[in-house]
């Protein structure tokens, strides 16, 4: 909008190509110097939400490729109980609460981040994930149980370090001080309980609801 | 000609036997399958049904048996060679009873009283025997609160009385529920009320202490409360005691295999108390648990068919092969485990039928055969392993003799008989290890989950590519220096050729 740096004018053909691969590496910048790279994120749009769903897409593929390719040492799967789509949903879901929660209750804080830029920050925060993961899970196959210290102590870098971005990512985005970024992180997760209570009330009010209708028409039909 | 005669009625006789073997078995591998007698659990605690590892030979009641009184609640059950010895507790008796074989067993002679220079020559209420080398007899006689040694004819050498302690109540009378003896004449004695684990005597017949006495489950948030708690409202709370045994066996290396069976369900789902230990001569627990699972019997205790709850062990039986055969009083069941602790079968059940309990009360081993008591039913029941279940057995016994390839012979066979045996893979697995073929090993373990030996035949397989690739391996690294080096090094020439004057000029004219 009103940058006050040179805004990229809306690229066409193959220059909107470049933009989104530079986009797309941009991210690299963003895990190694977050508070420096997500400012740049949004305020010199330096990322694009192309790149940003390209990053959520690969979080989501390595974590089906990991339960498929990681050595059983650690991974074991039983496929009988394995429901694709709630797999895939036990990131997509906690990933919108968390964007509509965050931005929910920094917008009436005099946050700076719109709805977009938080989900955009976000899931550029997500990058260590795939990163970290993806060569982890080829390198599972080349250990023994002894070592398996190594792929513990790596997976669980890779989701530290995810988490740290994301909160540098929200403070830079919403221009917010360190102290009132850690306020909001948690009164953040404390918004995503609270979705999570009204809708579990929401779906068993509607379940009860629609259990009455169906009881009233069982009813009438049995009286016929 | 009566010599031919004979020879044709044997003939015949073999022959109709055998039409009936053959008949018989497809009818019997259907009902299996109807009713799932054996099974076993899998790697995620599913239950994975599969063939019979025994049969039931016969079950012998007080008919069979030919006694003149019928028995009445028989609790325990000891073995000594080729004799049985069965207490009748209810008739306070003990009955010799020789195993001709498994089909046969006769009545040799029945004791209910001894000679000597002590005021009640008789027992009662009899509930555990155990026959040392030199055929001594050691009685736990229960009613009398003693026990007693007596030598191979029946002539009272000494006896065990109630242990000098004074952790004991004296009011309360000693009651000796089981024995075991070792080859030192040293007793260890489950008596009903000591919960400080088994009593020891020494041989001289002094009491020595208690050993190996369970652990006790521990609940933080009890301790807690009981801080808080005045005297009174303490006094009425459950204290932190161990739980007594049940029973007890001494296996042929001199351990002592101990069951409990009444324990909390909440403990034994956590792990913070044993169904069964071993324990060594210091009273330490040394039963290796390597299995999937705990060494519990059954993992689902909801309820279903009038029963629920945990497993009860109340005896345990320990073959020359190292499996342990534990028998649950809750359900009617035998579980038997390797030595490494994993369920080798499953099977059994509450009921009338033969194969199945009613109250279940001690089991015993001639060879691989398991003969149980059951003290409602009043009953023997012999079970005879199956050709799945000696399949089984010699690939085991293979195995801990050193000779692998038979063994991961008879486990091919095992698989071959039942896929979803899961111990069958790990055993080909571990052949295969032991012949040094580490890929293949690799693949039976990751089949069945099993890490520790797959890691042990990875870091194998992983030292030998090493070895065998190791110039390619040098080569890779070298290459991965020395391009980018020999790239940086053409770029610097092509850089100074592009900027250097000579060039330049020529360029440009």
């Amino acid at each position: 909008m009103e940058g006050t740096t040179k805004a990229v004018s809306i690229p066409a053909g193959r220059d909107k190509w470049n933009h989104y691969i530079d986009s797309l590496k941009f991210a690299l910048y963003c895990i190694t110097h977050p508070l420096d790279g997500f400012w740049d994120l949004t305020h010199e749009r330096r990322g694009t939400m192309a790149a940003a769903n390209t990053i959520l897409f690969l979080t989501i593929l390595v974590r089906i490729l990991k339960l498929r390719y990681t050595s059983f040492l650690f991974m074991k799967v039983y496929w009988e109980d394995l429901n694709i789509f709630l797999y895939i949903a036990s990131i997509l879901f906690p990933l919108a609460l968390w964007v509509i929660g965050n931005w929910g209750l920094t917008t009436l804080f005099d946050g700076k981040g719109r709805l977009g830029q938080v989900y955009m920050a976000t899931c550029y925060a997500l990058t260590p994930y795939p990163l970290i993961q993806f060569p982890l899970m080829i390198f599972s196959h080349f250990v023994t149980i002894d070592e398996a210290e190594f792929y513990a102590m790596l997976s669980v870098i890779s989701l530290i370090w995810a988490a740290f971005l994301v909160v540098a990512a929200m403070g830079q985005i919403h221009e917010y001080s360190a102290g009132k970024n850690i306020l909001f992180t948690i009164a953040s997760l404390f918004a995503m309980l609270v979705m999570i209570f009204i809708l579990m009330i929401f779906f068993s009010m509607i379940s009860q609801g629609v259990a009455y209708f169906v009881s009233l028409v069982k009813e009438i039909l049995f009286r016929l | 000609m009566r010599l031919k005669n004979l020879f044709i009625r044997t003939a015949a006789v073999l022959l109709s036997a055998a039409a009936v073997f053959l008949m018989t078995e497809p009818v019997t591998v259907t009902a299996k399958e109807e009713y799932g007698y054996t099974y076993n659990y899998d790697y995620w605690g599913d239950v994975q049904e599969g063939p019979d590892l025994y049969s039931v030979c016969k079950v012998f009641t007080s008919a069979d048996l030919k006694l003149d009184q019928k028995l009445n609640n028989p609790q325990g059950l000891y073995a000594h060679g080729d004799l049985l010895y069965l207490c009748d507790s209810g008739n306070n008796r003990i009955i010799e009873i020789r195993r001709v074989s498994p089909e046969k067993l006769e009545v040799n002679r029945i004791i209910d009283s001894f000679n000597g220079p002590v005021e009640v020559t008789t027992f009662q209420n009899p509930t555990d025997l155990a026959v040392s080398e030199e055929g001594e007899f050691f009685i736990a006689d229960q009613g009398n609160a003693r026990i007693l040694k007596l030598d191979k004819d029946l002539n009272y050498m000494m006896q065990f009385d109630k242990p000098v302690d004074n952790t004991l109540d004296p009011k309360i009378a000693f009651q000796p529920k089981k024995i075991v003896i070792d080859t030192a004449g040293r007793v260890y004695c489950v008596a009903a009320g000591i919960n400080k684990g088994l009593v020891k005597y020494e041989a001289d017949g002094t009491f020595s202490g208690f050993v190996g006495a369970t652990r006790v489950s521990f609940d933080w948030t009890d301790y807690i409360w009981k801080r808080f708690a005045t005297q009174e409202q303490r006094a009425r709370m459950e204290s932190f005691v161990p739980t007594e045994y049940d029973n007890a066996y001494m296996d042929y290396e001199g351990f002592i295999y101990a069951c409990a069976g009444s324990l909390k369900p909440d403990d034994l789902r956590n792990g913070t108390v044993d169904a069964v230990r071993k324990l060594n001569l210091m009273g330490n627990d040394i039963l290796v648990r390597n299995g999937d699972w705990d060494v519990l019997g059954d993992l689902y205790w909801g309820y279903g068919g009038g029963y629920e709850g945990p497993s009860y062990f109340t005896d345990v039986t320990v073959m020359d092969n190292d499996i342990y055969v534990c028998l649950d009083r809750n359900r009617g069941r035998l579980f038997g485990y390797d030595d490494q602790g994993r369920i080798v079968f499953c099977f059994g059940g509450n009921g009338n039928m033969d194969g199945y309990f009613r109250r279940p009360a001690a089991i015993e081993h001639i060879g691989h055969e398991l003969y149980v008591v059951d003290s409602l039913d009043c009953a023997l029941t012999v079970f005879v392993p199956t050709e799945f279940g000696n399949l089984v057995y010699s690939a085991i016994e293979e195995f801990d003799e050193g000779h692998y390839e038979a063994s991961g012979e008879a486990w091919e066979e095992v698989m071959r008989l039942n896929g979803n045996y899961d111990l069958a893979y790990i055993g080909i697995g571990r052949s295969l290890l032991r012949q040094e073929r580490y890929e293949e090993a690799m693949k039976y373990f990751e089949l069945k989950y099993d890490e520790e030996n797959y890691s042990k035949a990875y870091k194998q397989y992983r030292k030998i590519w090493v070895e065998e690739h190791i110039g390619w391996i040098v080569a890779v690294i070298l290459i991965l220096f020395l391009v980018p080096l020999g790239i940086g090094r053409v770029r610097k020439v092509k850089n100074e050729i592009d900027t250097s004057d000579y060039f330049l000029r020529k360029k440009n004219g």
